[in-house]
């Protein structure tokens, strides 16, 4: 299994109910239910792909994050979690959004396009970046809409979302990602793990704030 | 039709009463099993069969002498395998292979019903099935199944005994009968009551059956279970054992030929009244305005795992309707899967060889069993 998949079990508490968003062939979804005792399920667009979960007895709903969120409930579950995908979206900033209402809290991973390799190449050969993460051409990436760790650190405290936990993941690496170290995380990691959560914390009360 | 038949029938004796307000007793359900019941009495799979489906599932059918209907789902090793699986399949009441139905005699006046025969629903049909539950002293069925009518029927079903099923794999249904099905509905039954030998439904005699009407109405139908595409690919403009247009009104074309020859084997083992009352059940179907408009309310007392599945070119009961279910069974939080099978072959696609499908049936089936 990815070393990815290790770090985001490890934040998810045993016998929690988790939605994967995009759980591809439920490796992930397999792993957590049977060594954390998850209640879990998963949506995934790729009919393949659901019938690779299928036959590992996952349940899991074909569907679409942009249009298939919307049917549940407010935090019907505990976590949800969205694997390299959120670059994929027409629109990330309503999938995030909705990511936050159906779960109480969302582990989110990108692929960081501010790693060092990827600057390097587009500095150097002017071409756009093809790495092990990112091995598509231009022409026929589903990535739609890249950023970089810095950049979603920017756009969550822009949306007042609280982060409990960044990540920065380089090959076996795991690190945290804190303000101080944050233009060094987003050089020297590949990939970026965020567990988030929309704060319901009222602005205007002053005990509240800050 | 079938009287010399030996068919396996249950006498209900405990009166049940029918949404119309009667109440039925001592009224016959034939059934068909396949594979064996364990000692447990925990691999029992209803399914529920569609309008003009009956209890012989799988095997050979001794009315039609060909394959039952779910040949390439159900069996040994199938997607539904009857080595695993005790499969129990009865013939719904309103139908016309032993069941009680329009065909058979009215206790109090000693003539057949006909027309006389109380109207039926989804909602009656379920609660005389469940009887054979009781019968065979099963008390949590391991999963129910059915596709189109039979979906319904399920849908049904686990909303009326929310603890008899451990899964709950409707295909190819809806929720509620859209306008679009209830008018084709309304066309096959026209078609028979246009027919002068159906009088009302009292055609009593062999050579006064309403045939004609009765295999207008299965051709209508029919169409409606392919799809374009398939159709095309199937027939395109053919002809039929002729090198070119006759200029008349005999069958030029393949797909007519085919047509007549479905709506002509149609009529030698189905009773017009029974297409009469089964479609009118399935107009009636609309599982959420039992519950006040709110689908979800129907599935919430139930702890039981879904498996929905839906087919690309199925117009009749399109992927949205199904769709509709599992949002209704998502905004409660229930255990529920979806698919959407890729195919050409339209709605008939639960029936036939799609090995998409029947892999899922099976992964699903299977997978579920080992947690048990």
């Amino acid at each position: 299994m990815k070393n990815e998949f290790k770090v985001i079990a490890d934040l998810i508490e045993k016998d929690k109910k988790v939605l994967d968003v995009g759980c591809a062939d439920g490796t992930l979804m397999k792993f957590l239910k049977d060594n954390k005792n998850i209640n879990i399920r998963g949506l995934e667009i790729s009919k393949d792909k659901v019938q690779k979960c299928i036959a590992k007895g996952l349940t899991v709903i074909e569907g679409n994050a942009e249009k298939d969120l919307i049917q549940f409930p407010d935090k019907s579950f505990d976590y949800v979690v969205l694997s390299q995908t959120l670059q994929a979206f027409l629109n990330p900033e309503l999938v995030i959004t909705e990511l936050l209402r159906v779960g109480k809290k969302a582990i989110v991973t990108i692929p960081n396009f501010g790693y060092w390799k990827i600057r390097l190449h587009l500095l150097t050969k002017g071409t756009m970046p093809i790495t092990k993460t990112l091995p598509d051409e231009w022409y026929n990436t589903p990535n739609l809409h890249m950023c970089t760790i810095k950049d979603f650190v920017h756009f969550v405290k822009s949306r007042n979302f609280k982060i409990f936990k960044s990540l920065a993941l380089n090959n076996e690496n795991i690190s945290s990602i804190n303000d101080t170290n944050l233009g060094i995380k987003n050089l020297f990691a590949d990939l970026g793990i965020f567990l988030i959560e929309k704060q319901y914390e009222n602005r205007n009360n002053p005990m509240l704030k800050r | 039709m079938n009287t010399e038949l030996n068919l396996k029938t249950l006498i209900v004796k405990k009166p049940l009463k029918l949404d119309c307000g009667k109440t039925i007793n001592d009224f016959p359900i034939a059934y068909e099993t396949y594979g064996t019941l364990n000692e447990k009495k925990d691999n029992a799979i209803l399914i529920f069969h569609a309008l003009t489906g009956d209890q012989f599932v799988t095997g050979l059918n001794p009315i039609t002498n060909k394959d039952g209907w779910w040949s390439y789902a159900v069996g040994p090793n199938k997607a539904i395998d009857t080595n695993k699986f005790f499969v129990i399949c009865s013939n719904v009441i309103g139908g016309c292979l032993g069941s009680f139905g329009p065909s058979h005699k009215d206790p109090d006046t000693q003539k057949i019903f006909g027309t006389n025969f109380p109207v039926i629903t989804i909602n009656d049909m379920v609660n005389a099935q469940n009887n054979l539950l009781d019968h065979f002293g099963i008390e949590k069925l391991f999963s129910i199944v059915g596709g189109s009518m039979g979906g319904m029927q399920v849908l049904q079903f686990i909303s009326n005994f929310p603890d008899k099923a451990r899964t709950v794999i409707p295909i190819a249904c809806t929720s509620s009968h859209s306008a679009q099905n209830i008018a084709f509905n309304e066309l096959g039954r026209q078609a028979i009551a246009a027919d002068s030998n159906w009088n009302e439904g009292n055609y009593n005699s062999k050579d006064t059956i309403p045939n004609k009407g009765l295999a207008v109405a299965r051709m209508a139908a029919h169409i409606t279970y392919l799809s374009k595409k398939g159709l095309q690919e199937k027939f395109g403009r053919k002809l039929q054992e002729r090198e070119d247009l006759k200029f008349g009104f005999d069958a030029d074309f393949q797909i007519e030929s085919y047509l007549r020859y479905q709506g002509s084997v149609f009529v030698d083992r189905f009773d017009a009244n029974s297409y009469l009352y089964i479609t009118r059940a399935m107009d009636y179907f609309d599982l959420g305005k039992q519950f006040n408009g709110n689908l979800s309310d129907a599935f919430k007392e139930t702890k039981a795992k879904f498996f929905i599945i839906s087919f690309t070119s199925d117009w009749l009961y399109p992927t949205q309707e199904n769709k509709d279910i599992v949002i209704a069974l998502n905004s409660i939080g229930a255990d529920v899967g979806f698919v959407e099978i890729e195919s050409d072959k339209g709605h008939d696609s639960f029936l036939l060889d799609v090995p998409d499908f029947l892999s899922a049936l099976k992964n699903f089936l299977d997978k579920s069993y080992i947690k048990n």
